[in-house]
């Protein structure tokens, strides 16, 4: 690595204008004509058994070419959450299932020449429930004597506290240190619940796939989907065939957010296209993408938090409890974050303690959406820490300052890792200034009585999972010397096609031109777990330099060979390999292309895989200026800041992107995005009408910066950046609402009808 | 989404009226609230040839076709000038620019929406309908009135030098209303001191109250503002659903009504 | 179901068929092969599916294709040459992210520019309220907006 051309530039992505122009490079423009229309007739119940089910009738519509039961699919169980095996998520489901357990289960599946027909034959299919009652509240659903999963063939691979007999999808404990005599020495100590509800990704392409069989006879799946791998081999196990016989592409994708790192749609027009022998296409409305998909774990986190009058926080315990919903997949995963990502970010605890519950209900089955548990248990430490403050009449900023984790410092409640690169108290330092803290700390009523007040709070993420997560990247040199990269992560509009090249080019000393990107295809693309996790930027980047090197050192070897010289002797520039005492000396980077061609035992080819032992995370601060006003409880957001430490920022103007969009999510999850449920089960937010996330009107100034500090292990000092910039909104602006108005609101959404309750309670 | 066997764009009201008398016919507006149901529509009837389409301004009043989109209205010069901001402000909200180029005002009035922002705002401005066969209607008599197989031609907008303010409050910017108020002083009316107050999204209808107490007989001051705002809150009924309580619903129109009777008083 | 003749013109094109009468615009243009067309909700909120109808934007989810009839109707297959000028600019933002509602924005861009002098930062995210992005958070679009509209300005 001698020089930086890309790396740390702003480059336009490589698919911006195919995008931007609309060209058809999507799941649903690139489906042929002739794919079946397939389609999932859903439950009405929230819990129920199919007593009969009749599809004569629904046969007979023209056009109708396939109807499927419970009675056609494997027996075998699997599950959706797309995780390396062994999958911590149990193997709860079946593709269609006798028992529905939530409303909008699937309960057949019908395939036809036409929309029209397929929307007839929905109709007609006739099914008998016997209604069962259902579990619908979480603190209930644990040894309740309803069981959501009470089927024997229920299995758990993982060692994750699971017991479908009582409905628990996973349970722990973990702690480090002395935490109850810790609490004993404190000066003051306080616990809070905090509660977040489910929400939904609502990336703008709802779930989608197409599939039809190959030459061969194989499967071929084409998908919108962040994990093709995972899919592979999920889809082997729920049709029971071997994974050779499957190809998983993903073409262009229309965000994911982490919805699609769960089999939504795969399985669905797969076993038509394996009992028809036909091409098939499912495409999710967005109301089937509101009822039927994988939102965010709905949680309720009390926190018990001891410190010192002068505002050291020696201990932290947090209980959890997770609502999984009616499947588990990402259940025992999720809820880990929930403490391991807050808890680090206080540097001088003597101990803490952490025991959680995941359980399932008769609700809409949860998945992995940005921040993935680590959202919900920021939200509620980073609001008690605020809290704290006021008990502790110290500034919250203050709070920080004096706790916050240092670069060095070991984290016992981040699996023991050290903090290799933290630019957190620089974050914290450049958002005070960036919002005018010291100024603006007190809250201050405006002439027309609205309040202005601020409120800060702090984050921390992961890069990708230590010990699990492949990346991996094959590189190879063709004609002209140029470069093919192939990879097997998955840009969601990301942009990792683009810095993945950004840094090839780098490693390789060459243009970016010179290098094309292919992903992903599971037939071609080497092996890598898929773009979760926060993942692809540090682990598959690091793949891609050490790929670069090795192909590096072969394209030496043939340049010295050709040379006729030692490959000790020779270096390569980008352009030429050349003799090091003799400049003049050289071999194009052409010519050693062409050499690979003919007569060439060499592949001038390199493949290669990289894990992390450690997940070294990146680092935020955020700051909320609201204007409140108090009668309406209106709650307008007039400035965020946030300061980011994602280690080098590979593509600037991308990762600015990422920050902005993961704010505005964030800010739609704090302050209106709701997923609600009438006592039957039946989810009311199915649609952008009802489930309404932000629109243009509703944002104000966003500012971001970046506090890069450098990251050993990652590619060009890189960590990530995807997932940590969701987590500041909730307890900042929850925060401000408070300094504003001396109301807590300690369960999302922080809505005006809370705020103005919370202050006719306060007045009372 | 709807389902349509077969489609008859009108050639005169008369047909369009005769063949609207079966049950299983349906009008068409501009389909943005008939595309969320999953109707089987017999025969759809298309009024878009008829020339419904047009905002004709008299010395007396602003006659809307049926077929006017919301952004029709919304741009209208003679419209804005008129009755200053609160037409523009009660549309704007309306999910978007592209949808109120598609939805028309008819279709708006005649689904007598619990949530529809132009229902409450032309409740207070004292708007009539016209309607094919029964022809002039108040609108305050048409929203009680139940839905039946009559065509609403036109919406009618009296000329009666309205003083009105319309203010809402939302979850965002781009929602329906949790709460929709709208108040009026018409100076031409002489059955009562001419002050009215519409609100909608209750979520129910939108309705209007009149100051038969004379509260604010002496003009609005912050005092009868309130006073007033109190009175209409009492006197309506609210109920609860996904966007807000009833309780909350009630504490709104206090605050709203008292704070768009002093803006319009501030605008003078 | 008794197809409906209609006669219109798609991107310049002249064009006769027969449609069935609730088949909304956006499924007819995209089987004629304007698949920028994107449809992302089923409830009028996304604006994915803006299309111009006269100039005018319009969702085409919630317009009939029979209602084409005797209109002039443009997708961005239409307006290549400012799809990239636009995209341009919305590009070096890195403001088109997933790509899968530039189409929609870039087309009531397009429509807003025909409609509005000189919008301040407010009339343009009103304008463009209807269109709803995900992945951004709007205000790297609005930088790239108001850089092209600057640009234009100079011109």
């Amino acid at each position: 690595m001698t020089r930086k051309k890309y790396v740390g530039a702003g480059i336009v992505k490589s698919d911006a204008r195919a995008l931007t122009t609309g060209k058809p490079v999507y799941t649903d423009d690139l489906a042929p004509a002739d794919c079946l229309i397939v389609k999932v007739l859903r439950s009405p119940h929230a819990h129920a058994l199919i007593t009969n089910i009749n599809t004569n009738i629904a046969m007979k519509v023209p056009g109708i070419v396939c109807i499927l039961t419970y009675e056609d699919v494997p027996q075998s169980r699997f599950t959706m959450a797309g995780q390396t095996y062994p999958e911590p998520s149990p193997y709860d489901r079946l593709i269609l299932d006798r028992r529905v357990r939530f409303v909008g289960d699937a309960v057949a599946i019908v395939a036809g020449e036409t929309e029209q027909a397929v929307d007839k034959a929905l109709k007609l299919i006739k099914v008998e429930y016997q209604v069962l009652e259902p579990v619908l509240d979480m603190h209930k659903a644990k040894d309740n004597k309803v069981l959501v999963h009470p089927e024997e063939s229920w299995k758990s691979l993982c060692p994750v506290g699971a017991d479908n007999m009582r409905n628990l999808c996973a349970s722990g404990s973990d702690s480090h240190g002395d935490v109850e005599g810790t609490f004993a020495k404190c000066d003051v100590v306080i616990e809070r619940t905090y509660r977040t509800k489910q929400n939904q990704q609502a990336m703008m392409e709802t779930f989608r796939t197409y599939t039809q069989l190959d030459t061969y006879g194989r499967l071929n799946v084409i998908s919108s989907t962040q994990v093709p791998f995972h899919v592979r081999r999920i889809l082997s196990h729920a049709l029971d065939i071997p994974k050779t016989q499957i190809r998983v592409i993903k073409p262009r994708l229309g965000g994911g957010f982490g919805a699609k790192q769960t089999v939504v749609t795969e399985v669905y027009p797969a076993i038509v296209t394996l009992k028809t022998g036909r091409p098939a296409k499912i495409v999710y409305s967005r109301y089937e993408s509101m009822i039927a998909s994988s939102p965010r774990h709905s949680m309720e986190l009390t926190v018990r938090m001891g410190a010192t009058n002068d505002g050291v926080i020696k201990v932290i315990d947090l209980y959890t409890l997770s609502n999984t919903g009616a499947f588990g997949e990402h259940g025992p995963t999720t809820v880990g974050l929930s403490a391991h990502k807050p808890i680090p970010m206080y540097g001088k605890q003597e101990a803490f303690r952490f025991t959680w519950d995941v359980v399932y209900t008769n609700t809409l089955s949860a998945g992995a959406y940005r921040g993935y548990g680590a959202t919900q248990g920021i939200f509620a430490v980073e609001s008690t820490v605020n809290e704290l403050a006021e008990i502790l009449n110290i500034d919250p900023v203050r709070m920080r300052e004096i706790n916050l984790v240092r670069e060095g410092q070991v984290m016992p409640a981040y699996y023991g890792e050290t903090a290799t690169s933290c630019a957190l108290d620089r974050c914290v330092e450049r958002v005070k200034n960036m919002i005018d803290w010291d100024k603006k700390a007190k809250p201050i009523t405006l002439p027309n009585g609205k309040i202005r007040a601020v409120g800060i709070a702090m984050a921390m993420q992961g890069s990708g999972i230590s010990n699990v997560d492949v990346g991996s990247v094959t590189i190879r040199m063709g004609d002209d010397g140029d470069y093919n990269m192939l990879i097997g992560c998955t840009d969601m509009g990301t942009g990792c096609d683009t810095i993945l090249a950004q840094m090839a080019a780098d490693c390789l000393d060459c243009d970016m031109k010179n290098i094309a990107v292919y992903a992903s295809d599971t037939d071609v693309s080497p092996y890598d777990s898929g773009s979760y996790a926060s993942a692809t930027t540090y682990v598959t980047g690091m793949a891609c330099v050490k790929a670069c090197e090795e192909l590096r050192n072969k394209i030496l070897l043939t340049g010295s060979e050709m040379l006729k010289v030692d490959v000790d002797d020779v270096d390569f520039d980008g352009q030429k390999v050349y003799v090091v005492a003799d400049p003049e000396k050289f071999v194009t980077r052409k010519q050693v292309g062409y050499k690979g061609q003919c007569f060439s035992n060499r592949e001038l080819a390199a493949t290669v895989s990289h894990s992390s032992p450690t997940s070294p995370p990146p680092f935020m601060a955020g700051a909320a200026e609201i204007e409140l006003d108090p009668e309406t409880g209106k709650v307008e957001l007039i400035d965020y800041c946030a300061a980011v430490d994602c280690g080098t920022p590979i593509n600037p103007s991308l990762a600015r992107v990422q920050t902005e969009g993961g704010l505005v999510q964030g800010i739609g999850m704090a302050l209106y995005e709701d997923v609600i449920y009438n006592e039957k089960g039946v989810n009311y937010s199915n649609s952008f009408m009802q489930y309404k996330i932000p629109s243009r009107l509703d944002i104000n100034k966003i500012r971001v910066e970046f506090e890069s500090s450098y990251e050993p292990s990652g590619p060009f000092g890189a960590k990530s950046i995807g997932e940590v910039v969701i987590n500041t909104p909730s307890p900042a602006i929850a925060s401000a609402v408070a300094t504003a108005c001396g109301v807590r609101i300690r369960e999302l959404p922080i809505t005006a009808e809370k705020i103005v309750m919370g202050l006719m309670e306060k007045n009372k | 989404m709807f389902t349509i066997d077969q489609y008859i764009k009108a050639e005169s009201l008369e047909q369009a009226y005769s063949l609207n008398q079966k049950k299983t016919a349906t009008i068409l507006g501009g389909c943005g609230w008939l595309k969320m149901g999953n109707r089987s529509i017999r025969t759809a009837i298309d009024l878009s040839g008829l020339g419904l389409d047009k905002i004709e301004e008299t010395e007396t009043e602003f006659k809307l076709g049926c077929m006017v989109t919301l952004r029709q209205i919304e741009t209208n010069d003679g419209i804005n000038n008129y009755f200053g901001d609160s037409v523009r402000e009660c549309l704007r909200h309306i999910v978007g620019v592209q949808f109120r180029n598609c939805v028309t005002i008819g279709g708006s009035i005649w689904g007598r929406f619990g949530f529809s922002d132009p229902l409450t705002l032309f409740l207070a401005l004292d708007a009539d309908v016209k309607l094919y066969h029964a022809g002039i209607v108040k609108l305050s008599d048409f929203v009680k009135m139940p839905y039946d197989r009559d065509i609403l031609t036109h919406v009618i907008l009296p000329k009666k030098k309205q003083k009105t303010y319309y203010i809402t409050h939302r979850a965002t910017e781009t929602d329906f209303p949790v709460i929709a108020c709208a108040v009026s002083k018409l100076p031409e009316d002489f059955t009562d001191n001419g002050f009215r107050v519409a609100v909608g999204a209750r979520p129910q209808r939108a309705s209007i109250v009149l100051d038969a107490d004379g509260i604010l007989n002496d003009g609005i001051t912050e005092e009868s503002a309130k006073k007033f705002a109190d009175y209409v809150a009492d006197s309506l009924n609210f109920s609860s659903n996904i966007r807000g309580s009833a309780d909350f619903r009630h504490h709104l129109t206090r605050v709203l009504v008292r704070r768009a009777l002093l803006a319009m008083n501030q605008e003078g | 179901m008794a197809k409906i003749l209609i006669s219109f013109t798609l991107n310049g094109k002249k064009i006769e068929d027969a449609v069935s009468p609730d088949q909304p615009l956006l499924e007819y243009v995209r089987e004629k092969g304007c698949r920028s067309v994107k449809r992302g909700c089923e409830t009028s909120n996304c604006g994915l599916c803006t299309v111009l109808m006269d100039g005018k934007p319009v969702l085409s989810c919630t317009m009939l294709a029979v209602r084409a009839d005797g209109h002039e109707i443009i997708t961005l297959e239409g307006k290549q040459s400012k799809a990239e000028e636009i995209g341009s600019y919305l590009a070096n933002e890195g403001a088109e992210q997933c790509g899968f509602c530039s189409p929609g924005l870039i087309m009531n861009i397009i429509a807003m520019e025909n409609e509005l002098k000189n919008p301040s930062e407010y009339e343009i995210r009103e304008y463009l309220a209807g269109n709803l992005c995900r992945c951004t958070g709007y205000v790297s679009q609005l930088r790239a907006i108001k850089a092209y509209l600057a640009s234009k300005e100079e011109r």
